[in-house]
């Protein structure tokens, strides 16, 4: 039930952060109780926007940012997140934050407790009442019943499957006195399918009850079912705003990762020869935090660029992790036809794998250390290359000479701006940083590389130098390489297939040459419902 | 999913969760007919033992509930008590108006030295004990210090028979003849051979009333909340650092005023060793009681004193009549103390990992997550 009544209105949002501008004239009107449904690939500037509604340090932090956020028809700027919950904005994140052993009850009145007088209070403070225990459950349940589903108010967090958590989550938005405006960060994505329709049927009694919302979801068949209006953003721009029933999915795919696609595809792809399967990856699961794989299966076959995209926290990043055993993993992978022993990294490594990781600042490099050690050192630990053994293998040093020959080489080969060899890694700019990590993976002679978000965090150029590396490298020794990144466009330019991963699972494999909305649908978890049937409940 | 376990995965729980206890019942059982001690004898020592120490470790409680570990900073309200004892001295204050004074000078001390431990925590989150065990030795330097070479010089003491002939410091040790035992002997009562201390146990009951209460009051459930997760506390507009703050300045009171119990019925404060067990001897006594580093009740206490102090007084004659050497107990005594700290600091972070499983466990495969839906 929507009403003519605008509670929330952001008019021209521009932000930078760093001369980086994330978002750019982003404006929209909310009504009371109106569903907007929030959609963007990750980094189109989603998260940004509800940062600044929330008044969020990181926003103040860097400079703040320009336009106006209109509330009940008045200008706020918040301080802090506390001023905007006072203002009336409850936020469901994605991750929970709950006290795992407290009750529903407890958790829902975290820090607003009923509470009862007592004469110490007059000598220690307020902080001695003691709690209204009847009065709680009471708050406890009409805010439960306001979203109309059954959860035991006593029962332990920690003991209760996931969406009553989400509800817990969301009851305790709901307790608030003046709650004009919930915004619901990915709320589905943690639920089974029966789960989220209960959810969805609870945000619209919340709506009737004229609360506003902000639905974020990628999967786009909710927003289409729940919405009343859609907002799509790509790198911080307004691509469409439109009511719900005038779009379909495709289209809203389309919206989302339609980029400006440089049309100069001057390199017409010859048909590789692919050779046969030389990685096989059977029911993976991977505990990695934030990147759970609950189920996935695929093949790479010798000389392959194998891309493996989805949008982020969805899982891909967990794979070659998994496989690496790097996080606790299982399931089934053959390499070469021979079986690997999961979770132990040695294995990996000598079965002829080698690993970028995405985060190469913190286990890619030894920051403080020069470069030829850098790239040396993986290769010392797990190929005994590059040693000079005394007393028939006892002792080993460093032969720092054959070490220096190494890194000369790979500067060479891969242009890597420096002073020397021995300059310390934690002196280059991000790309060089990022060669140093291909070149130490090179140097195990890999015949199976992973790579991990190579691009991440350096500039364009730098970005382009990278990927024609890794095509080069390809191309001249025929080592299959399996590529992870959140860059779809990326992707599409150097892969052969690539693999979409969304929840955990491969939602699908598709040639490089798919149409983007293809991929689009893919990543907004468009999956072939016939085949999705969980039994749930 | 607690209430589908067998009758035996529940024994088996049982045992594996309350493995100290029982297992300190078994050796105390096997100890005490070794020993040869009449049951009187031994009745007598735990009633005074518990009176002696039980509010010491109760003292222990409100860092654990606020997820801080185990407090080794009570030394710090040990030597605040101690303080306030060696001021009664010199000031010739007797019976219990001399107790109440004494703790009256030591609340101060304690609250500031509180504060300060506090602090250091909020720096150390997730050191705690390794931090305050440390600052524990550093504090005893200060006290040190003061006692020393302060008292009797810049701190005016000026009875002879605790300061040192030199004219400065405290003598080793102070006799508190005027105070002694007047807590316990405040209401007499004798049943057959056995004194109990009453007033020692009033004012220990009014302590537990009090933990009681005080779980119940707002800052009791934000301290639980903190304990489970600092972060969700601290969004939710709980001030963590503070609440942090106040459950070791509250710790550290309890400490002195305990301190000051066990004093007044040993009746002789050695100066610079009293309190440097303090803390291990607690700490020992409310693990040994069944409580971890995360979770710790009242009757954890009790349990604890009793099994602890029994081992203490049964130990030794028992060493003698089985081989002949009382240090045998001595001996046996500090080996169990630091060993069982040891084994619950280890058996804490493997339970850790264990929960952690546990809570992943649906993350963690195909097999695994259709288990939890299977139990529905």
């Amino acid at each position: 039930m929507v009403s003519e009544q605008v509670v929330l209105k952001m008019e021209n949002i521009t932000k930078d952060y760093y001369g980086n501008r994330v978002l750019e004239n982003v404006s929209f009107e909310l009504k009371k109780g109106e569903i907007l449904g929030l959609i963007g690939e990750n980094g189109a500037g989603k998260s940004t926007l509800m940062n600044i509604l929330f008044g969020m340090s990181v926003i103040s932090e860097t400079g703040g940012y320009q336009g106006k956020v209109i509330i009940d028809g008045k200008e706020v700027n918040f301080k802090n997140a506390f001023d905007a919950l006072d203002a009336g904005i409850g936020m469901v994140h994605q991750e929970f934050s709950l006290i795992p052993g407290f009750t529903t009850i407890e958790n829902i009145m975290l820090n607003r407790e009923s509470l009862k007088y007592n004469f110490l209070v007059e000598v220690f403070g307020s902080r001695l009442k003691t709690l209204d225990r009847t009065d709680m459950k009471d708050r406890a349940e009409k805010a439960i019943s306001a979203l109309g589903v059954k959860i035991d108010p006593n029962m332990l967090i920690a003991e209760m499957p996931v969406g009553h958590k989400q509800f817990t989550e969301i009851a305790r938005e709901l307790d608030r006195k003046n709650m004009k405006i919930l915004v619901l960060d990915e709320p589905t994505a943690v639920l089974t399918e029966s789960e989220a329709d209960i959810l969805i049927q609870s945000l619209k009694r919340l709506s009737d009850l004229g609360i506003a919302i902000i639905f974020i979801s990628h999967r786009l068949k909710e927003i289409i079912d729940v919405c009343d209006k859609i907002l799509v953003l790509r790198d911080g721009k307004t691509v469409r705003e439109s009511p719900a029933k005038e779009t379909s999915i495709r289209q809203i795919a389309q919206w989302m990762v339609g980029r400006n696609i440089e049309e100069k595809k001057d390199e017409v792809k010859n048909e590789k020869k692919l050779g046969d399967t030389v990685l096989k990856v059977e029911n993976l699961w991977v505990d990695m935090p934030g990147e759970t794989v609950r189920d996935v299966s695929f093949e790479v076959r010798e000389g392959e660029i194998f891309g493996i995209g989805g949008l982020a926290g969805q899982g891909k990043l967990g794979i070659p992790n998994g496989i690496m055993g790097l996080y606790e993993a299982g399931g089934r992978i053959e390499v070469f036809g021979k079986s690997l022993e999961m979770n132990v990294p040695v294995k990996a490594l000598k079965a002829g794998m080698a690993f970028v990781a995405e985060d190469r600042r913190g286990v890619g490099l030894l920051l403080e250390e020069p470069i030829d050690w850098n790239i040396s050192f993986t290769v010392m630990q797990a190929q005994n290359k590059y040693l000079k053994s005394f007393i028939g293998g006892l002792v080993k040093w460093r032969d720092d000479k054959k070490i220096s020959e190494l890194a000369k080489e790979y500067i060479k080969i891969l242009d890597i701006k420096c002073v020397d060899e021995k300059q310390p890694v934690q002196e280059l700019s991000g790309g060089n940083q990022q060669k140093i990590c291909l070149a130490k993976a090179f140097a195990v002679n890999p015949k199976i590389l992973f790579v991990s978000e190579p691009t991440r965090g350096i500039d364009i150029g730098a970005k382009k130098l990278v990927l024609d590396t890794l095509k080069q490298y390809n191309q001249k020794y025929g080592t299959t390489i399996i590529m992870t990144s959140s860059e779809l466009e990326e992707l599409r330019s150097i892969c052969d297939n690539i693999a979409i991963v969304d929840e955990g699972k491969v939602a699908g494999i598709l040639p490089a040459t798919a149409a983007t909305e293809d991929f689009g649908l893919l990543m907004a978890g468009k999956v072939d419902e016939s085949k999705e049937k969980v039994s749930a409940q | 999913m607690s209430q589908n376990l067998t009758f035996t995965e529940k024994l088996k729980n049982f045992f594996i969760s309350n493995a100290v206890p029982i297992l300190f019942v078994v050796i105390t059982l096997l100890a005490v007919p070794v020993s040869g001690f009449s049951a009187n004898y031994l009745i007598q020592e735990m009633i005074t033992r518990i009176g002696r120490n039980s509010f010491l470790v109760l003292s222990l409680l409100l860092p654990i509930i606020a997820g801080m570990g185990l407090n080794f900073g009570m030394v710090l309200g040990a030597m605040a008590g101690q303080i306030g004892l060696i001021f009664i001295t010199d000031w010739s204050i007797v019976g219990i108006p001399g107790l109440v004074l004494a703790m009256l000078i030591s609340t101060p001390i304690s609250i500031l030295l509180g504060i300060l431990c506090g602090s250091v925590l909020n720096r150390a989150k997730g050191r705690e004990m390794a931090t305050s065990y440390i600052l524990g030795f550093f504090i005893n330097g200060v006290y040190q210090l003061v006692v020393l070479y302060f008292m009797g010089g810049i701190i005016p003491v000026k009875s002879p028979s605790l300061v040192l002939s030199r004219g400065y410091g405290i003598r080793n040790t102070v006799a508190l003849d005027g105070v002694r035992q007047v807590f316990d002997n405040m209401i007499p009562l004798k049943i057959g051979e056995i004194s109990i201390p009453l007033g020692t146990f009033f004012i220990i009951a009014l302590l537990c009333l009090f933990i009681l209460w005080f779980r119940k009051t707002k800052l009791g459930q934000d301290m639980r909340a903190i304990a489970q997760d600092m972060k969700v506390a601290q969004s939710a507009g709980i001030p963590v650092d503070r609440t942090r703050i106040i459950s070791i300045v509250i710790s550290t009171v309890l400490a002195g005023y305990g301190q000051i119990i066990f004093l007044q019925n040993m009746g002789t404060l050695s100066t610079y060793n009293s309190h440097d067990q303090t803390g291990v001897f607690s700490i020992a006594a409310i693990l040994i009681g069944g409580a971890t580093v995360s979770r710790a009740t009242i009757p954890n206490v009790f349990i604890g004193v009793i099994l602890f102090h029994m081992m203490f007084v049964v130990s030794p004659m028992a060493g003698k009549n089985l081989i002949g050497q009382a240090m045998l107990g001595e001996y046996f005594r500090q080996f169990i103390s630091y060993g069982i700290i040891a084994i619950a600091l280890v058996l804490h972070a493997w339970r850790r990992q264990k929960d952690k499983e546990m809570e992943r466990r649906s993350l963690r495969g195909v097999k695994a997550e259709k288990q939890p839906q299977a139990e529905k």
